[in-house]
């Protein structure tokens, strides 16, 4: 009985021993390329921010308006998150890369599934960024027709273009992630038709006075006035 | 690709004439008919079929009265018209307006029309015209309006003559005026390219002015014709190129400017033609502006400028208001666009009342130098920044109508010399703004 105990418990050591020395070479690869993987992210995250200062990617972040919003919460410029998060995205796939060479089953399947991923969340990245620097532009440029022509409550309508882009391109970078795509479609759906039909209703009933005045401005006595308001630049 | 090869100054360039979408074939063998003339007049219109009639008459009157000898041509480089201007153009006849009995065209006066565009583009119209001069080999040039009701057979020889007769390549014209007209010329264009240039031009942006074949040439070849900016302010350009290259420039005195009813909505693309090209050439003329120091006044034929005092109505209170809601929604942008001083200063006196409203020529000066220098360094998009110079220069014009309210025509003519002299002084502000935002 003792024997047979001894002899169970040697068997297990030894093939534990075989186990551990059958992934010690698959553990050690895992270790160098995740090594290696820390060098090579690394040296992408300093040349991207030396790209990133060159062609001056903190002012386009604040033209989109992105920098207002991280430096509110504190976090650092543009360049710098972007960076960062390369260096993440690079090592992460190494280090994922390493695991799936130690043959965990069933972990191997998921590691492919982020490599597929990583795409798209660079396309929604991509759609992000130039999505608020275009909401940026044009809520600016409405803004300033809207000074320019005299319009009453020129920041609401900057910020009713803003807002439209914004949601617009919210929904577009769920779908490309695919994430809830059936519900961000319907409450996208939802509230912009909620949006025009409100601004609809509010125009028309509660601006009616306003919209009078400005139809009458514009087409019936429009020209006199304007004639009398302001001296020929030119 | 159609390619022409004309001397110009001495070095020959060729014109390409890509796909035959710049000038037409019917229009490149109307002006081989031509042949080579010694005055081209340009025309650029679109639906101008009311006043172009009077205007050809005036223009054909004034060849035959002053130039009778010289060969000339009437280009028209039409916009796209519906109206018939082109067809107007060339069916009058020279025989309709000999102004007197005596008086006989010695030489055919040619009349051509080419449609450049579906719509008008003032930068495309004068290319046209100098793309036409150059191959005709006009000697002496000139451009007219094709709006001006007050435009008299003389104007022809004041701008002309300068340069048939004395050698000079650019005329430039000026006018008698309301004090009140023309404040975007008196209170910005004319002091700062005065200051930055050092060349007393009182009207650099015109409607109607002379060149020689020579300059018309030489700025064919050089300017970007293809920048993106569609053209806008070439005529501004033209003036700037002729200054920067050591052309002479003179002045001719033509009598009174039209009156063009203008709408406050015509400000913003006045803007992009006038100031947007001035900050966008002070980009590119930075060698030549940044060394000049003080300004030296021009040849000029007749007076400088002649003010007119009668009275005229304008809405004050709504410039003031402009300004004001201007100052107020638009800080986001002018924080883009401003050093945070003059944007404090900025909204102070957005703030006072209309008795104390006060935006100070030196105030002034600064606000354009650092609109000019964020132009530069496109800060934001540089359209967005001639947007948002409107509502400010709605605030300068409110204070110069008050503080010239009752002025006589010395008093404003003295004002203007003072902004003048403010602009000056202060250019190294503006070069400070330039080298510091590097």
């Amino acid at each position: 009985m003792r024997e047979m105990i001894i002899s169970e418990l040697t068997q297990a050591l030894h093939e534990l021993a075989r186990g551990f020395a059958h992934y010690l070479p698959r553990l050690i690869v895992m270790l160098i390329l995740a090594f290696v993987g820390w060098v090579i992210a690394y040296a992408v995250k300093v040349v991207l921010r030396s790209i990133l200062r060159l062609i001056k990617f903190d002012k386009l972040s604040e033209n989109a308006g992105a920098s207002q919003l991280l430096s509110k919460a504190a976090l650092p410029s543009a360049t710098e998150i972007l960076s960062r998060f390369i260096f993440w995205v690079t090592w992460l796939g190494f280090i994922l890369l390493g695991v799936s060479v130690l043959g965990i089953l069933g972990l191997q399947e998921q590691i492919a599934r982020f490599f597929l991923f990583m795409p798209r969340l660079f396309v929604a990245m991509f759609i992000t960024f130039f999505g608020l620097l275009a909401a940026s532009f044009f809520s600016r440029a409405a803004l300033l027709a809207a000074v320019n022509a005299n319009v009453p409550s020129p920041r609401l309508l900057s910020l009713a273009v803003r807002s439209i882009i914004v949601v617009f391109v919210l929904s577009i970078v769920f779908e490309e992630l695919g994430l809830a795509e059936q519900t961000m479609l319907v409450a996208f759906g939802i509230a912009f038709g909620a949006l025009m039909l409100g601004l609809a209703i509010a125009f028309g009933m509660g601006g009616r006075e306003l919209a009078q005045r400005l139809l009458e401005k514009k087409f019936v006595r429009g020209k006199k006035e304007e004639n009398e308001d302001e001296p020929s630049p030119l | 690709m159609a390619r022409l090869t004309r001397t110009c100054g001495g070095n020959s360039h060729e014109l390409k004439l890509e796909d035959g979408t710049f000038l037409t074939d019917d229009f490149l063998r109307q002006l081989i008919n031509v042949g080579e003339v010694d005055i081209l007049v340009g025309l650029p219109t679109h639906n101008n079929a009311k006043t172009i009639r009077s205007i050809v008459h005036t223009i054909q009157s004034g060849l035959l009265r002053f130039f009778p000898r010289e060969r000339a041509v009437i280009i028209n480089a039409d916009g796209g018209s519906r109206d018939g201007t082109p067809e107007l153009v060339t069916g009058i006849s020279i025989d309709d307006v000999r102004p007197a009995p005596n008086l006989n065209a010695l030489r055919t006066l040619h009349s051509i029309s080419t449609k450049y565009a579906s719509s008008p583009e003032s930068g495309v119209a004068l290319r046209t015209i100098l793309t036409a001069a150059e191959l005709l080999r006009a000697k002496a040039c000139i451009v007219m309006s094709p709006e001006s009701a007050n435009i008299e057979s003389e104007w022809l020889s004041s701008l002309l003559l300068p340069i048939c007769r004395d050698g000079f390549d650019l005329v430039t014209p000026t006018y008698r005026r309301h004090k009140f007209e023309g404040l975007l010329m008196t209170n910005l264009l004319y002091p700062m390219i005065r200051a930055l240039y050092g060349a007393r031009i009182r009207e650099a942006y015109a409607p109607e002015f002379g060149f020689s074949g020579r300059l018309g040439c030489q700025f064919l070849g050089q300017n970007g014709w293809n920048d993106g900016t569609d053209g806008a302010g070439t005529e501004l350009r033209f003036t700037l190129a002729a200054i920067t290259g050591g052309y002479r420039v003179c002045q001719s005195f033509l009598g009174e400017k039209d009156h063009i009813d203008r709408h406050a909505a015509d400000l913003v693309p006045t803007l992009r033609q006038t100031v947007g090209a001035l900050f966008s050439a002070l980009e590119s003329d930075f060698p030549a502006w940044s060394t000049v120091a003080g300004s030296q006044p021009v040849p000029t034929t007749g007076p400088d400028l002649e003010v007119v005092l009668e009275g005229v109505r304008v809405n004050r209170k709504r410039l003031r208001e402009m300004f004001s809601t201007g100052v107020a929604e638009l800080e986001a942008v002018y924080q883009s666009i401003l050093t945070p001083s003059t944007l404090a200063e900025l909204q102070r006196i957005a703030r006072l009342g209309e008795e104390d409203f006060h935006y100070s020529a030196e105030f002034w000066v600064r606000t354009v130098y650092e609109f000019a220098a964020s132009y530069q360094k496109s800060v934001i998009s540089r359209d967005h920044i001639i947007q948002a110079f409107a509502p400010l220069f709605r605030g300068r014009v409110f204070t110069f109508l008050i503080e010239n309210r009752n002025s006589s025509a010395n008093d404003v003519e003295n004002n203007i010399e003072g902004l003048c002299l403010e602009f000056e002084r202060l250019k190294p502000y503006l070069l400070q703004l330039w080298k510091s935002r590097e």
